[in-house]
């Protein structure tokens, strides 16, 4: 084998990853291929976590006693290294929730409430894609079903990428907001960004990207996509669950209305009405997650010290690699771009009539996790007549020798059910 | 291997050659599926009186999920109502019994090709394929039932 360029020095990489040293069913070295699911941990997350807990937890924004002081400036330090990671223009702009469908809820439940222009109601359209994740297809179908708004999307081409041939008649003057996909959880597909941005603002359409399977694997720079929200989630890029990023334009953010109410998020309030906290505190009621905020920062600080765009090269090289492999393995069907090209690193096939709940099954049986079924992605199993598929995703600690070690997992698999 | 524990030959068996595939007349139909995986199943019931003429179904899924179909077809057709409802309530405490349940002579009596699955019921995520088709059946049998009463 000639070796692959770009890659990361991944034997020490996977020195700061405890679990991926996991013996399992019988001392076999975990093969972790199922990141786009969630990512592992680097010991320095798990570590700002105990320390958190350790050393400085106090509730956050009130209390002038030491503790809560430190609290306050770790909660929102970790703002501020979330903002510098994405790029965005001013901390104010970052807003914590608790994952990705809370962020993507939150910005339908505000275009529901909302006062013209921003207004969603029954003379208006939601643009989706058929491609998206449940988390970007039901919040709308919610809001359509509560608004009268008419809920379109774009279809898929037969190569798995967006068909856009039709963008101007499903992007029109009634569209009030297009949400969509950076990069499919389900095939890895890299959308357009540009080319539905530029239509989107030709209408006056707000744009929602949801970056949940970019942030974790490429240099995300929300003033250079063009969109008015993005959203993410920490536990896919080695933060911890419970934790998820939705950044919004500093001035939509002061228009638009709250959705949860609760402390933390007011200004003033007597029993007959109330004024809210400026952006982000307006969107953050309650006790946030404080400590997996705090996780979330000391992650962005480990991938931004390998560096992103040392990652994204990594992983091209390993999906250009592991592309390349499985379309040797007989019978294996990739569902979705079938070469590295504008594609992430998670890929999806089927093999032979072979069910993927049974792919999954050998190949754990090897120590190779994978993940089958929907993959949150109905629509797109639908859309190529398929029962499900088996996905394998890899990150930055993924190597060459675990591309072989799935390619030769096929193979028993085949053998298993032949 | 452990995994042989799970793909016994006889659910391979009834996996590669369904008994009872395809839809007949029926007197009630349902639609289940199980959302974690994909599997789904569509399955009609005919009785006559107590006695269960025919299970129909059409589905797709894992082995696990189309081999207990296959086992539950053999296993009810023809049987009075009551009696297929014991057997189904066997089969669904070896299903919950993480694998700690080894049949005994009696249960394997009861079960027959269904004790094959005893291996799955270590493997939580995989409980609900083998339960699919029985679950369906109980709800067709029920809607059967409480049709016949309506009418």
């Amino acid at each position: 084998m000639t070796p692959l360029h770009g890659l990361l020095d991944t034997e020490a990489i996977r020195k700061d990853f405890p679990i991926l040293d996991r013996m399992v069913h019988d001392g076999k070295k975990i093969v972790y291929l199922d990141n786009a699911a969630t990512s592992q941990k680097p010991r320095q997350v798990l570590d700002a976590l105990n320390a958190y807990y350790e050393q400085h937890n106090a509730n956050v924004h009130r209390g002038v006693h030491v503790l809560a002081e430190e609290a306050t400036a770790l909660y929102e330090g970790a703002r501020d290294k979330v903002a510098a990671f994405i790029n965005a223009p001013s901390r104010d702009e970052v807003i914590f929730t608790k994952n990705a469908s809370e962020s993507l809820n939150l910005v339908a439940n505000m275009l529901g409430w909302a006062d013209e222009p921003y207004r969603v109601d029954r003379e208006t359209e939601i643009v989706i894609t058929e491609m998206e994740h449940h988390s970007n297809i039901v919040p709308w179908q919610l809001l359509s079903q509560r608004t009268g708004a008419k809920l379109k999307w774009f279809g898929l081409t037969d190569d798995g990428r967006l068909d856009l041939s039709d963008i101007d008649q499903v992007i029109t003057e009634k569209t009030k907001i297009v949400s969509f996909t950076l990069v499919s959880n389900i095939m890895g597909t890299i959308n357009p960004v540009d080319a539905i941005v530029r239509r989107a603002q030709d209408v006056g359409a707000l744009v929602l990207i949801d970056a949940s399977q970019a942030a974790p694997h490429m240099p995300l720079d929300v003033q250079a996509l063009g969109a008015d929200f993005v959203a993410f989630t920490g536990h896919k890029m080695c933060g911890p669950t419970g934790i998820g990023v939705l950044w919004g334009r500093q001035e939509l953010l002061e228009d638009l209305p709250p959705f949860l109410g609760g402390g933390e998020m007011i200004e003033t309030v007597s029993m007959h009405s109330s004024t809210y906290a400026p952006a982000p505190h307006k969107f953050e009621a309650g006790t946030p997650p404080i400590a997996q905020a705090v996780g979330l920062g000391a992650a962005v600080d480990y991938l931004t010290a390998i560096g992103m765009d040392k990652i994204e090269a990594h992983e091209h090289a390993i999906t250009e690699y592991a592309v390349k492999r499985l379309l040797e393995v007989p019978d294996l069907r990739i569902i979705g771009p079938t070469t590295a090209e504008d594609r992430g690193a998670a890929i999806s096939f089927v093999l032979g009539d072979i069910h993927p709940h049974d792919v999954g099954q050998v190949l754990d049986e090897q120590g190779i996790a994978v993940r089958v079924g929907h993959h949150c992605a109905r629509p797109v199993c639908l859309r190529y007549g398929i029962p499900a598929t088996t996905r394998a995703s890899f990150y930055l600690y993924s190597t060459p020798a675990e591309v072989d070690a799935l390619v030769e997992g096929l193979e028993h698999v085949r053998n298993f059910f032949g | 291997m452990k995994l042989d524990s799970m793909y016994q030959e006889v659910i391979l068996d009834h996996y590669k050659h369904p008994h009872g595939r395809g839809l007949r007349d029926g007197d009630a139909e349902v639609h289940h599926v199980n959302p974690t995986c994909g599997d789904e199943i569509t399955l009609r019931v005919k009785l006559d009186g107590s006695k269960i003429v025919d299970v129909s179904y059409e589905g797709q899924g894992c082995s696990i999920s189309q081999a207990s179909a296959s086992v539950m077809n053999e296993l009810v057709v023809g049987r009075e109502l009551d009696e297929a409802m014991k057997v189904q309530e066997v089969f669904l405490e070896l299903m919950q019994s993480k694998g700690k349940l080894e049949p005994d002579d009696a249960m394997e009596e009861v079960l027959e090709d269904a004790v094959a699955f005893a291996g799955v019921s270590k493997y939580p995520a995989r409980v609900k394929c083998a339960l699919l088709s029985w679950m369906a059946w109980k709800d067709a049998t029920a809607q059967a039932l409480s049709e016949r009463e309506s009418a």
